[in-house]
């Protein structure tokens, strides 16, 4: 095994003569959990899919134990033991739980899957704490946070040698991500690598041992945890201090202010109960919570996309139950929500970056004729200006744009329609540190211009730091709702697991 | 069990409908519920069923075979020449025909895989490439298939159909290979997103051939069939089976977005489509009604089987 198992020499790789990795040295030894550090763009997903054969090196050599490696596919990178947990899902919707495990390392016997690979695929499951997910269940009847756990459990089934993790913990709450360590941890001891990206600072303090930081295709430096302080490492990432990364507080709103967005006794199936909750113009209202606790729901119920919906939505004053997205934007009501899955329901993947830009304001032109030249444009142009967003071409499909820019292009088809209101559903995740801070500046922004604005999120440091007031979301009813000094981590904590009433019997 | 039953909501409601069907088709039919009359309804079931299967497997990796019925053509022409004779050369030629049923599969295939053309195109293309060479064999229908063979493929044992046993085993083997085994599970896998399947390290292009091969085998078998069944090769046939192959899919609750259904679902869903026909013609409507019926009826089909639709509380899910 000698001391080293992957190492990287002087390898360089190019998309279309622009460079994504130029002469990287990097290596990583077997059971220690060293992570990747960088912005968009930085060049860690291009590392990752180098080492999980996805793409080949266009100079310079990989290794692993000291023998070069070449690998044409993924499956040839899991035949080495390596085993690339990718933040793109990499299960097959319509294949049960059971199936899409076992299919990632089948064994058969005369020609058929063992069953007591099943087994094994269960305890995989029950070990990286997805116990409540039946192994007969279909991926595609699972929430993100689940499918990321059955990804976890997928990879930790192959028995890697050399594992990463790419913002593989992205849609898990802090309780999940726990669990998830302990299994690295364990792996850790069993002397397997495990590289972790995550834009998450604490738990890169969390779990790794080493830190490796890159920046615009190179490898920068490389140190073990605690030899920096955080607001250092993000300086080497990108030259800013973490300050920086959130705008200074607002003045609180006054509560006289009126609602623009009131929500009162809303409830659904059994998902939502009486939930009340309300936003005035110019705040920032955090929803928050463990996942699934209603928070996500809420939204949809609000935007119009639930059936059978009980209770009163109003937006300055004008009732909304029953009314769909197509009326909800129009201008008199204003309504605007920045979805979950920005790759899914945020876009349009294969249209360009212009033509997305644009479909969120189809609806309002006259006949839905489009207004080519007209001051939508001007709009647009200002939005992209305004967000900074980083393209080619504005005629480049909107797939080839990093995460961050396509989060912003999401944004941008929302905010040409100027919204009173701008529902926003964990809009940052998976998403690097410099666009995070340009959001946050912008939404305050939007805040200060007089909008409501609501923000789900399961990042904590977003909603204490950028929140006027965060409701706590627990078991499909705001559990509690926080503002000002009690806005911290464990209040936050606290109130998501529901334990805020003993806090409650002191006061 | 339940959950099972949910997953399997739509074989379930086109297995119901087959029932009322049939049970409807015995009632009306003048000689009712006799050995004949169900081995002729279960022949000619076994024709489209075959077809439907082969439809399936390349529906099932998001393809759509447009070429099924000019296959089934093919080979039953190749069919018309070859068995015949002596037990072993009858032997071969059986092989024979199955390996040009493959031969064409594989051309699809491999067109489809490295030839990055869109399935529905090169299977129009190939399909009529294969009807072609089928005409071009035997002009007018024609040939001479083993009598005694035929007998016993076509007639019934202890009152039951031997298509009907024939279906049944073909459908046993094929739901343990793609159950039971990492090839079959492959193929929904690659059907159900061909990206995750590479990513989790599945053969997808391979996988894709063994999905367009085992459509070009089931179709040779359904080609073997209809010489059983005709005593004949016609190169004419085709068209019908295409259709019907692409409808019957779709009634048994395979999706055409790939990844979703079973070759029982497409065997229900030509067997209904096999009884609407047989109901029509015993319902003494005018000859010419009926294709607006056999529409009419396939349409509420589909429409029952979409009323899920309502029951969806999410509109999101709508749009999955």
């Amino acid at each position: 095994m000698a001391d080293r198992y992957v190492e990287l020499k002087s390898v360089s790789k190019s998309y279309g003569g622009v460079p994504a990795l130029t002469k990287v040295d990097f290596r990583c030894e077997p059971g220690r959990v060293h992570a990747i550090l960088g912005e968009n763009g930085a060049g860690k997903s291009t590392l990752m899919k180098l080492l999980a054969g996805v793409i080949q090196p266009d100079s310079g050599t990989i290794s692993i134990g000291g023998q070069t490696v070449r690998f044409s596919s993924p499956r040839d990178a899991a035949k080495q033991g390596t085993v690339c947990m990718f933040q793109e899902l990499s299960l097959m919707p319509h294949l049960s739980v059971g199936d899409n495990i076992v299919l990632a390392a089948p064994r058969t016997r005369m020609g058929l899957v063992e069953r007591g690979v099943y087994q094994e695929a269960r305890e995989a499951l029950d070990l990286v704490g997805a116990r409540s997910i039946p192994l007969g269940a279909r991926v595609s009847g699972l929430s993100l946070s689940e499918r990321q756990l059955v990804e976890i459990a997928k990879a930790v089934f192959r028995k890697p040698k050399l594992l990463i993790l790419d913002e593989a913990t992205s849609a898990l709450t802090s309780e999940l991500v726990e669990t998830v360590f302990g299994v690295l941890r364990m792996l850790k001891a069993q002397g397997v690598a495990i590289l972790f990206i995550s834009h998450r600072m604490h738990e890169v303090d969390a779990i790794a041992d080493r830190i490796s930081v890159f920046r615009n295709g190179r490898h920068i430096e490389t140190f073990d945890v605690g030899a920096r302080t955080t607001d250092q490492i993000v300086g080497l990432m990108i030259g800013r201090s973490l300050e920086e990364l959130f705008p200074p507080r607002r003045p609180p709103v006054p509560d006289t202010t009126p609602a623009v967005l009131d929500v009162s006794d809303v409830s659904w199936q059994s998902q939502l109960v009486n939930v009340s909750l309300a936003a005035r113009a110019g705040e920032i209202v955090g929803l928050g919570g463990l996942d699934a606790q209603g928070q996500q729901q809420i939204m949809h119920a609000v935007f119009g996309v639930l059936r059978g919906v009980t209770g009163r939505i109003e937006l300055n004053g004008k009732r909304l139950n029953g009314l769909k997205p197509p009326r909800l934007k129009q201008s008199d009501i204003g309504l605007a929500l920045v979805p979950e899955d920005r790759k899914t329901e945020g876009l349009i993947p294969s249209m360009s970056v212009a033509q997305n830009m644009r479909l969120a304001a189809l609806g309002r032109a006259p006949f839905g004729l489009l207004d080519l030249n007209g001051n939508s444009d001007a709009r647009l142009r200002q939005l992209i200006e305004r967000l900074a967003l980083t393209y080619g071409s504005l005629e480049d499909p909107v797939a080839t744009l990093s995460g961050g820019n396509q989060q912003k292009v999401v944004l941008a088809k929302w905010l040409v329609l100027s919204p009173k209101c701008l529902l926003l559903m964990d809009p940052t995740r998976g998403i690097d540190l410099g666009t995070k801070a340009q959001i946050y500046r912008l939404l305050t922004d939007l805040a200060a211009e007089g909008m409501a604005v609501i923000l789900q999120s399961t990042d904590y440091e977003e909603l204490i730091h950028l929140c006027d007031r965060v409701y706590v979301f627990y078991r499909g009813s705001v559990a509690k709702e926080l503002k000002g000094d009690q806005l911290s981590a464990d209040a936050l904590i606290a109130a998501s697991m529901n334990v805020h009433l003993h806090a409650g019997a002191r006061a | 069990m339940t959950t099972r039953l949910r997953q399997n909501a739509r074989e379930a409601i086109a297995a119901l409908a087959l029932v009322v069907l049939f049970t409807g088709y015995i009632a009306i039919h003048p000689r009712g519920f006799s050995t004949y009359v169900v081995t002729i309804w279960s022949n000619e079931g076994t024709l489209l069923g075959l077809a439907a299967i082969a439809q399936f497997f390349v529906v099932l990796v998001k393809g759509i075979d447009l070429s099924v019925g000019s296959v089934v053509a093919l080979t039953n022409v190749v069919a018309s020449f070859v068995l015949n004779g002596s037990p072993t050369s009858i032997a071969l030629g059986m092989v024979a025909v199955l390996a040009v049923g493959v031969a064409c599969g594989l051309v699809n295939g491999i067109a489809v895989v490295h030839g990055r053309v869109q399935p529905i195109v090169t299977t129009l293309a190939t399909g009529g490439m294969f009807s072609g060479i089928a005409l071009l064999l035997r002009p007018t229908p024609g040939g001479s298939i083993d009598e005694t063979m035929s007998d016993a493929l076509t007639y019934a044992v202890a009152g039951i159909p031997v298509s009907a046993i024939v279906l049944v085993v073909v459908l046993v083997a094929l739901l343990v290979l793609l159950r039971r085994t990492t090839v079959g599970l492959g193929l929904y896998g690659v059907g159900s997103s061909e990206q995750s399947a590479y990513m989790t390290g599945l053969r997808v292009n391979r996988l894709k051939l063994v999905a367009y091969s085992s459509s070009g085998f089931v179709a040779a078998l359904a080609g073997i069939y209809v010489s059983m069944v005709t005593l004949t090769g016609d190169p004419n046939i085709g068209p019908s089976y295409t259709l019907n192959s692409i409808a019957a899919v779709v009634l048994g609750g395979v999706a055409l977005s790939g990844g979703v259904g079973s070759p029982i679902g497409a065997v229900i869903g030509a067997l209904i489509l096999k009884t609407i026909s047989s109901l029509m013609f015993f319902s003494g409507l005018p000859p010419l009604a009926q294709p607006f019926f056999e529409g009419l009826i396939l349409a509420t089909a589909i429409a029952l089987g979409a009323l899920g639709v309502f029951r969806v509380r999410s509109r999101l899910e709508l749009y999955r």
